[in-house]
């Protein structure tokens, strides 16, 4: 009935797709699964049945509770035969069945008198197939035999039992932490993966005591480990120790040598674990790196493409942070460029782009141009977003960047990719301000042939902002009017929009749009007409050539200032009636904290979606907040907000920040507070601040929070007086005052008493950085020639001993809050001295240019020269006061 | 990153990507039809790379896979993507190596799916629930070879296909040495 599993060769000579399995069916195979219970077992027909059930399996075929249960029970039977081959097959086949608990009490006993068998392959098999199937009221009868298979002489069987012991611990802790000893004599087992297992499992049982880990660590760092996997585990074990123990002393990192050692293991996953190791650790020093490079350096001239990936992905992460580190290794980078296998030579790219200095960039973009033909979109993409911060790092290259841009825009690709092009296109334009033209029309030649909706629209979005602040708007219109003409309804609609913002900005335009919208009267799509007819009246389109009035352009270009949450709150709650919806009942208090945390982890730049995203939207936001508020409302221009300090512990119960508002004569406190407990409710909440360190500042007004329920972030505000335009700094302290309600958390109502309680904060300061905005310039040198040597100020100071060069940059430009220029806040290797460019401006509006010359005077003593230009003496000169204060 | 290598899935895909046989450790593909969408992926991925002479490596979707064809045959290894790389190229090649002796030289598809117990038992004894059990390819092939025959049974009783695996486990072990 059945067919033989093996044919015979001449049979199957003419079979191109030969398979044994050809035509296998469920049902047939189950049939076949009773030669199981047949009294005289033929073992290898048994093993050919089991191997077409596993092939079954394996195929994606499921067997139904009954099947299994038949089938499960057929092989238990099968436990009878002698022959070791079948047994194995059982085995397996156990394990794909994972019995049900009832049905395991059937094969126990048979297993457990294999793992006590004199044949080591039937003990440690039977250990993992009882343990993968077992619960852990069996775990207990078993126990015993387990412990002695840990330190079994026969490594086999130890691995099975360790291995098995690692599963068991996620479900059953309490009975494997008892093994402990026998896990430890394994650990110094001489068969190497019993000693990578044992390994494995001690640190897992002992993982949450901390001193421990420690303990085990350090005795094994001495060296008695030889299984190259077990070495691993003890790096990764021993960066977990060096994490944990971090910043406690500032001299040599424990068991950094013990990582140093590795780099010369004879095993290559040693070496590599190691140098991954070092380049992981928090705050790396130069010192430290050097060596780690310098293997992953050799690792990118094997000729094991895992090697050379391994090393190059590693060098790309570590150029993220340390950029000069890795410029060792850029020839043999750009060598890797031609790598035959594209994911090492896209990250060997993106490593060289973020390593690379200016001069070297057109070489470099030359290189890739060839190159990009040959890639998958995904690793175009890459590309892209790393050719976007070269160009921010680089703005002077943007010419090139920003052809080579254009020009992949225009060659074949899918949306994913083309929309990571134009989004880098946009934020180009934004922040390089002599790339806005060229940009703006490369995006209008893309739209002439754009098959993307979503990505026509927003760039029609984009031009409607940006186009009508260039020196010559009308060019864009034939662009935009084009798009009426030949695209479909929504580009069509979106093209009016911005047509009309056109009109609204240029008066010059005006009758020329007016024209045009007019035409759009008769398009056949219901919105684009509502559009055009919108815009003609409020622009008023009909009449002559009249003046815009101010709030057309607030119905026409300001972005909806209540958050959208709350609209759409209000919009629900709505309910159809005589009174029509009024946008102003919609509540314009910011319940979550607002746009400057969600920046922090969206590294990506959101391009498009949202057009002046950045740290310009963030002071939008909170200048619409605090100009929503009565009592801020005549404060003038708001001129920076800080970014978030915390005042409270983590995992406190009431967690405040503090967000630093600077206007010209006044200083606002933003503290946003969050109610974690949540059998509370807060009302009247306030915070009461001292202000006698800060003899300059005089409270003005404070708005308290009403209420602040569990988990749901509030705000409350106080303000300050200053003299005004002059930096004025100090120290405050805090204190939240409220009054505590509790809360039934079954029903989650307050009871009507409360409390007054008082939460002591910790300090603030207004420090002179505060009162410089990090604004950059894209080329330093015109602009420093430009400014003249009218307001400079130049001096010299002695900044003490510092850890290296790069620390005491570092600290300069946090003391003066300024965006440092053309990535030369990095400094090399090893270098003795440095420049580092700093431009800002200063409150009262005052451009400020900084050049800082370092030099290190001795082994650590850092020298700086420090030479100011601005618009005003003044500033210039407070500038070296605040470096001489600070 | 993960404390000890953690191995995601074990695949062999024939020349056209169907299954020859798989094993997954890893509940990121709960379905057969993730599964599938999986092996596709990685199969059109890989299918134009010249895996034949040294492992090749890609990364996707954040996971890092080594791969080595031979013949009609595409063998796979699966990590996370904080993986160990060359850690994962070790279980590939233990693995690769292993059937290599187990099938005698022989490698193909054909091959594979007449001697699939053994190859069912070497992934068997190379991984157990994602854990590395074992690398070195003469110790994972000597593991499965040993048990064709229960070494008991007098040879004068053995069948003449026993007696044939039999002789194929001889050649094994001297091969072995």
């Amino acid at each position: 009935m059945a067919q033989p599993l093996v044919k015979k060769d001449d049979d199957r000579d003419d079979e191109a797709d030969y398979s044994p399995f050809l035509g296998i069916e469920k049902g047939a195979v189950l049939q076949e699964a009773r030669v199981f219970n047949d009294p005289q077992l033929d073992p290898r027909r048994c093993s050919q049945v089991i191997t077409k059930l596993l092939y079954l399996l394996n195929q994606g075929e499921t067997f139904t509770k009954v099947e299994a249960t038949e089938v499960f029970f057929a092989v238990t039977k099968l436990f009878q035969s002698k022959d070791i081959g079948l047994r194995r097959m059982v085995y397996v086949m156990i394990k794909e069945l994972s019995p049900s608990a009832d049905e395991v009490i059937i094969v126990t006993s048979s297993l457990m008198k294999d793992m006590t068998s004199k044949t080591d392959m039937y003990r440690a098999n039977a250990i993992r197939v009882l343990c993968r199937i077992t619960d852990g009221t069996l775990l207990t009868q078993i126990e015993r035999y387990l412990k002695q298979a840990i330190v079994d002489k026969n490594p086999v069987v130890a691995s099975a039992a360790l291995v098995s012991g690692i599963h068991l611990l996620q479900t059953n802790p309490e009975i494997v932490k008892r093994w402990s000893n026998e896990v430890q004599e394994a650990v110094q087992s001489r068969a190497a993966l019993v000693q990578f297992h044992a390994l494995a499992l001690l640190h897992q049982i002992r993982q949450n005591d901390r001193l421990a880990v420690n303990k085990l660590v350090s005795s094994l760092t001495k060296g008695s480990v030889r299984s190259p996997l077990a070495q691993c585990l003890l790096i990764r074990y021993t960066s977990q120790v060096i994490r944990e123990s971090a910043n406690t002393q500032a001299g040599d990192r424990p068991f950094y040598d013990f990582l140093e050692g590795c780099l010369r293991h004879k095993a290559e996953m040693v070496i590599f674990e190691a140098a991954r190791a070092i380049t992981e650790l928090n705050g790396v020093t130069t010192r430290e790196l050097t060596p780690a490079i310098t293997v992953l350096q050799l690792f990118l001239s094997s000729s094991k493409p895992v090697l050379r990936f391994a090393a190059v992905r590693t060098l790309n992460k570590v150029a993220m942070t340390h950029p000069m580190a890795v410029t060792n290794c850029n020839i043999d980078m750009e060598s890797l460029i031609s790598d035959q296998n594209r994911s090492i030579a896209t990250l060997a790219i993106t490593t060289l782009l973020k390593t690379g200095n200016e001069s070297s960039v057109d070489r470099l973009m030359k290189q890739i141009t060839n190159f990009m033909s040959d890639i998958a979109d995904e690793f175009k993409i890459v590309v892209v977003e790393a050719i976007r911060s070269l160009c921010l790092k680089f703005p002077l290259k943007h010419r090139s960047l920003m052809n080579f841009l254009s020009n992949i825009l225009r060659e074949e690709g899918g949306f994913d990719y083309k929309k990571a092009i134009v989004d880098s296109i946009v934020i180009l334009i934004r922040d390089i301000p002599e790339a806005k033209e060229t940009g703006l029309l490369h995006l209008c030649e893309f739209i002439e042939d754009c098959e993307f909706t979503y990505l026509s629209t927003q760039i029609l979005h984009f031009l409607g902002i940006e186009g009508p602040k260039t020196s010559d708007p009308s060019k864009y219109i034939r662009y935009i009017y084009n798009r009426v003409h030949l695209e479909n309804a929504t580009v069509r609609a979106a093209a009016v929009s911005t047509l009309a913002k056109f009109g609204a900005m240029v008066d010059t335009l005006k009758p020329r749009i007016f024209v045009l919208l007019r035409r759009c009267l008769f398009d056949n799509d219901d919105e684009v007409r509502d559009r055009a007819t919108l815009y003609l009246n409020t622009l008023g389109g009909d009449g002559a050539v009249v003046q815009t009035g101010e709030d057309v352009k607030e119905f026409l270009f300001g972005s909806l200032d209540i958050p959208l949450v709350n609209l759409e709150n209000s919009l629900k709650n709505y309910e159809p009636s005589e009174e029509s919806f009024d946008i102003y009942s919609v509540p314009r208090e910011v319940k979550t904290q607002p746009l400057a945390e969600k920046k922090a982890p969206g590294k990506k730049p959101t391009g498009l979606g949202a057009p002046p995203a950045g740290p310009p939207s963030t002071v939008d936001a909170y200048e619409k907040l605090l100009s929503s508020i009565p009592e801020f409302a005549n404060f003038g221009k708001l001129f920076k907000s800080s970014a978030p300090v915390e005042l409270t512990e983590a995992e406190t119960e009431y967690a405040v920040n503090v967000v630093k508002h600077i206007f010209d004569g006044h200083v606002v406190f933003q503290y946003n507070c969050t109610n974690t407990i949540p059998e509370q409710l807060l009302e009247n909440v306030t915070v009461i601040v001292d202000a006698s360190e800060a003899e300059e500042f005089a409270e003005v007004a404070s708005k308290p929070l009403r209420s602040l329920p569990y988990d749901s972030p509030g705000q409350t505000f106080v303000a300050f007086e200053k003299p005004e335009g002059i930096p004025a700094v100090g120290k405050f302290s805090n204190m939240l005052r409220f009054i505590v309600k509790e809360v039934d958390p079954s029903t989650g109502e307050a009871e009507d008493d409360g409390v007054e309680d008082e939460y002591q904060l910790e300090e603030l300061e207004v420090v002179a950085a505060d009162y410089i905005l990090k604004v950059g310039v894209s080329n330093f040198r015109n602009a420093w020639e430009s400014m003249g040597a009218d307001c400079e100020r130049i001096d010299e100071y002695g900044l003490g001993p510092r850890e290296s060069l790069a620390e005491a940059v570092n600290a300069v430009i946090d003391l003066l809050g300024m965006q440092p220029c053309e990535g030369t806040e990095v400094v090399p290797n090893n270098s003795r001295s440095h420049t580092c460019l700093l431009s800002g401006v200063y409150i009262g509006n005052v451009k400020v240019l900084v050049r800082l010359q370092f030099g290190l005077d001795g082994p650590k003593d850092v020298a700086m020269k420090l030479a100011v230009r601005s618009e005003d003496e003044a500033v210039s000169d407070a500038i070296h006061e605040i470096v001489a204060s600070g | 990153m993960e404390l000890w290598p953690l191995i995601k899935n074990i695949l062999i895909l024939d020349s056209e990507g169907k299954r020859i046989a798989v094993k997954y450790y890893s509940d990121d593909w709960p379905t057969n039809a993730a599964k599938e969408a999986f092996e596709k992926s990685v199969f059109t991925k890989t299918q134009k790379t010249n895996a034949r002479t040294e492992a090749e490596i890609t990364m996707f979707d954040d996971y890092i896979v080594v791969y080595k064809f031979v013949q009609d045959l595409h063998f796979f290894v699966t990590g996370g993507e904080n993986e160990n790389e060359i850690i994962l190229a070790a279980v590939l090649q233990g693995f690769f190596d292993a059937v290599g002796l187990l099938l005698r030289g022989t490698v193909d598809k054909k091959e594979a799916l007449e001697n699939l117990d053994i190859i069912l038992l070497c992934i068997d004894e190379i991984v157990d629930g994602g854990i590395i059990l074992e690398t070195d390819a003469n110790v994972i092939a000597g593991k499965v070879a040993s048990h064709s025959m229960d070494a008991g049974a007098p040879l004068s009783e053995q069948t003449i296909t026993q007696a044939l695996a039999t002789a194929r486990e001889h050649l094994t072990r001297s091969l072995l040495k």
